[in-house]
């Protein structure tokens, strides 16, 4: 009788023998720059797309003016591109954000405008309307069962018509200055008038540093633990590019108007949605819902629950977005947010993020958002007709999602 | 197309089949014949190879991915495709039924065989058609009726219509009274004799020996992929078949295990559910069993006897509708409602089906294994991944999965190794009893072994353990205890040492008194 103790060897090769390359300094610097490269293709390709245009408007899409309107311009894209990846990660979508933020966006109108309320209370009420539509939907698609599909169709023409009842056939215009400010004002000039503003140098010198701090204590902690880190080269050349990027962004914005009041927004919800799908048991049950619900029901996730706090969350940041929009044109007024949920769905794909859920980031969303902000505003500056401008964002979205479709089936998933 | 030299009186001859998959050896020199206008029985145990053996003559597995003659009415033949046989007049009606729910009886009777006139569908025709061959099969409805709102006993009846349409001749039947009740089974059975009558050959494959006594002409046994015997009707009996089907070398496939069993774990009482949407139907009857602590119990029961229904329905309500009866950890009473329930009350269950419910497949081992059991690795809410890639580890190394780090996803994993990070995971979660639900469905001989180990490792943790298993000889190898089910209820519990496989198999094939 032959002893099976001894497992068959082609166990060990089922996860590929090409592992452990022969050891070499070079090689190995080379898989992780690679790897790396790999991982980061989106990030290349808005370096291509930034470069590309930047040729093509013969240096106009980096003025600092430019820059500073692409933040402003697309805030609130990349606002909704935060709360739709969290949304397709768990295998859902939503098409009623575009609504909900011209709904939310007329609310805010009469809560400042009309009734005259305190800019902060209008904002305040206006985000927990938000979040009465996400509680709304959140209701229907997890705990009713139907689709998101069709909850977030039907919510996107109730919340476009409710818009329009609270409107009643009319713009509201001239917010308070203190809410306009969310839209497009700017934190400057509060060391008095220089050529460069020293608050926006200093915030990017702090968030330089933060950077660098984070990413040291993090490799440290690895090392501790005794997992595999990248060489000490890349990591320094990785800071040194980052300090770079972040350092000529300062000083575009610091040499234009200081720091969009947006941008700040937009930090901070990087920053704590980031958090939260990286190292939060939250992220981490969405992720597993997304990857494989049944399995995550039978680890003990409470899935509709999971589903439920998403669509409350997206309907929060669809207001938010409402509120920015409404902001920066200083108007609510019933085209407001039109397509919005296109661009957003757009960003969140462009971004890496997979159809079929339990795949994406914030971080690509984001990446995948400024890529649409780059190509809306770059080929504006080169006086291409909107109806190219769609064609060819259309045509982008296609071929970022084919790229990871092909992508994934060369890797054998 | 060659006509075979010898005219015989067999509707049907396989000879010489063999049949390989990477690395496994399905079918190996298997003949069988089948005489024109008989009931032909198939035996063996799940994994014998019986589906695979259908799925040949079928065309499943066209001509060429296969080694040895199909003959067919004196003819050889070469199937390509299922519609390739089905032209022959070989059709097969699978286990899981194949009817589109929303189409009436009739569109799913013509599905791809539509009756037409001029190129458009002539409805009068179809529903007329199907009204002749609903008579033919005894069943009393409209065909316009959709097939959702059938039982499962009646379509089946559609499905014989289904065939019937098509001229069969040869007609196989995959377990048809798994899913049916009583009075169903009774029906089916009297329909194939019936049809018999209008010579229809048929071939029924079953695992329940009394429905063969009832309806066989002869029976043939599979086991390990090989033919062990043709017997004639006269010559059958429930010993006989028992014999060929289990009797293999049981030793030394199993790691040595002394048991040391403690105090009563986990009780449960009087545990009946019915089925999620047919919610009068009882899955689970009045299910009473005990662990205790260091013992290894299995549950013994063919497909669909409700084993893992009872085991997803005390885990958390994962099955089922309608759920009673009482849970019992160290003799207090517990409630396991919700998974997350049943988890914190110290119960695990590992699923027999781990790509579709156990793992997910396009994260890696890491996460896998902390996926229920997160609030271990959490501080304010964050989770510490130094902790879990240290964690994650340690189960790499103790469980020997091999991987050359916890970052490969599981989706590329062999089974073996996805077994055990589904075992890690809940390993982790730090359980009482461990419910197994087939643990070695799929891997190869040497991971069975260490899957083996393990579960010895956690028995002798003064764990509970229960595996739920198909293959009886893995069941009697490793449990200290075995229960065996049957329709849904336990007809019997034996000790090892009076556990043979004559005897659980009895127990696992012994049904309702008629």
């Amino acid at each position: 009788m032959s002893n099976p103790t001894t497992p068959t060897p082609t166990e060990s090769q089922a996860v590929g023998g090409s592992i452990n390359p022969p050891e070499n300094k070079f090689t190995s610097w080379l898989t992780h720059v690679l790897s790396d490269l790999g991982k980061n293709g989106i990030f290349i390709a808005l370096v291509a797309v930034v470069v590309l245009f930047s040729i093509l408007t013969n240096g106009i899409l980096l003025r600092p003016q430019n820059i500073s309107n692409l933040i402003v311009q697309n805030g609130y894209i990349l606002v909704l591109a935060i709360g739709m990846v969290m949304v397709i990660i768990a295998g859902h979508i939503d098409l009623s954000v575009g609504s909900v933020a011209a709904f939310v966006g007329a609310c805010s109108g009469v809560f400042a405008v009309h009734w005259g309320l305190p800019w902060w209370l209008s904002i305040i009420l206006s985000l927990a309307i938000g979040a009465l539509v996400g509680i709304w939907q959140g209701f229907w698609i997890a705990y009713v069962g139907i689709p998101a599909f069709i909850v977030t169709l039907a919510g996107m023409l109730i919340f476009r018509g409710l818009a329009l009842v609270v409107l009643g056939n009319q713009n509201i215009g001239s917010f308070p200055t203190e809410y306009r400010a969310l839209g497009n004002g700017f934190l400057t000039d509060v060391f008095g008038e220089f050529e460069l503003d020293p608050l926006t140098l200093g915030v990017g010198a702090l968030a330089i540093l933060a950077i660098v701090v984070q990413q040291v204590r993090s490799r440290r902690g690895r090392i501790k633990y005794g997992q595999e880190v990248e060489p000490l080269a890349w990591f320094i050349a990785k800071l040194v590019l980052i300090a770079a990027g972040i350092s000529f962004f300062a000083y575009a914005l610091a040499s234009y108007k200081g720091i969009p009041v947006t941008l700040i927004v937009l930090a901070a919800l990087v920053l704590i949605y980031g958090i939260v799908m990286n190292r939060s048991v939250f992220g981490r049950h969405i992720y597993a819902i997304g990857g494989n619900r049944h399995a995550a029901e039978l680890s003990g996730i409470k899935t509709r629950r999971v589903d439920f706090l998403l669509f409350v969350n997206m309907g929060l940041l669809a207001a938010l977005a409402g509120l920015i929009f409404t902001a920066r044109l200083n108007l609510a007024g019933p085209k407001a947010g039109d397509g919005f949920e296109l661009e957003a769905i757009s960003a969140a794909f462009i971004g890496g993020a997979a159809v079929q859920g339990g795949v994406g980031t914030i971080g690509g969303a984001i990446i995948g958002g400024l890529i649409i902000g780059v190509l809306n505003n770059g080929m504006s500056i080169m006086g291409i007709g909107i109806e190219w401008q769609q064609a060819v964002k259309g045509l982008v979205l296609l071929l970022a999602v084919a790229f990871d479709v092909y992508n994934k089936r060369r890797s054998g998933r | 197309m060659r006509k075979s030299a010898i005219v015989t009186n067999n509707i049907l001859e396989m000879r010489g089949i063999t049949k390989t998959f990477p690395g496994v050896k399905a079918l190996s020199d298997v003949t069988i014949e089948v005489a024109r206008g008989e009931v032909h029985a198939i035996c063996g145990e799940n994994g014998a190879g019986k589906s695979t053996l259908m799925k040949v003559l079928s065309g499943v597995y066209p001509h060429g991915t296969y080694d040895g003659d199909i003959v067919f009415e004196n003819e050889t033949v070469a199937f390509r495709d299922i519609s390739d046989s089905e032209e022959k007049g070989i059709v097969i009606i699978h286990q899981e039924l194949a009817l589109s729910p929303y189409l009436s009886i009739a569109e799913n009777i013509f599905l791809n065989n539509e009756q037409t006139s001029r190129g458009l569908i002539d409805w009068n025709k179809t529903n007329h058609e199907a009204q002749k061959l609903l008579a033919r099969v005894g069943l009393r409805d409209n065909p316009t009726t959709p097939i959702r709102q059938l039982g499962v006993g009646k379509q089946q009846l559609v499905e014989i219509a289904k065939a019937l349409s098509k001229r069969v001749k040869l007609l196989i039947l995959d377990e048809p009274t798994a899913a049916l009740n009583d009075e169903d089974s009774d029906h089916l059975l009297n329909l194939i004799l019936h049809l018999k009558e209008q010579g229809i050959t048929s071939i029924i494959i079953s695992h329940k020996l009394n429905e063969i006594k009832k309806i066989a002409d002869s029976v043939t046994v599979i086991r390990d992929g090989q033919t062990i015997e043709t017997m004639p009707r006269q010559a059958v009996t429930e010993e006989r078949i028992i014999k060929d089907m289990v009797g293999r070398d049981l030793e030394h496939r199993y790691p040595d295990h002394t048991p040391h069993i403690g105090e009563e774990l986990l009780r449960v009482e009087h545990w009946t559910a019915h089925h999620p949407q047919d919610t009068s139907r009882v899955v689970v009857d009045d299910v009473s069993i005990t662990v205790r602590a260091g013992e290894i119990v299995g549950i013994a029961g063919l497909m669909g006897a409700g084993r893992t229904e009872f085991a997803m329905s005390l885990f958390g309500h994962s099955y089922g509708s309608r759920i009673s009866g009482k849970v019992f950890l160290r003799g207090k009473e517990i409630k396991t409602r919700t998974v997350a329930e049943a988890i914190q009350n110290g119960i695990a269950y590992a699923t027999e089906d781990r790509k579709t419910y156990g793992l997910n497949l396009i994260e890696d081992i890491k996460r896998n294994i902390s996926m229920a059991s997160l609030g271990k690795l959490e501080r304010a809410g964050l989770v510490h991944d130094n902790e879990e890639y240290k964690v994650a580890e340690g189960f790499r190394r103790s469980m020997n999965i091999k991987a050359p780090n916890v970052l490969v996803k599981t989706g590329k994993l062999s089974g073996g190794n996805q077994q055990k990070v589904v075992l890690s995971k809940w390993i982790y979660s730090d359980p009482d009893v461990l419910i197994l639900d087939e643990p070695t469905r799929g891997i190869d001989v040497g991971a069975k072994y260490e899957i083996y180990t393990i579960i010895n490792r956690l028995a002798a943790e003064g764990k509970g353990v229960i595996v739920i298993s198909s293959e009886l000889p893995e069941l009697l190898g490793i449990s200290d205890r075995v229960y065996a089910i049957s329709e849904g209820r336990i007809t019997g519990e034996l000790p090892i040492e009076e556990a043979t496989p004559e005897s659980v198999l009895t127990l696992m094939t012994m049904e309702r008194s008629r």
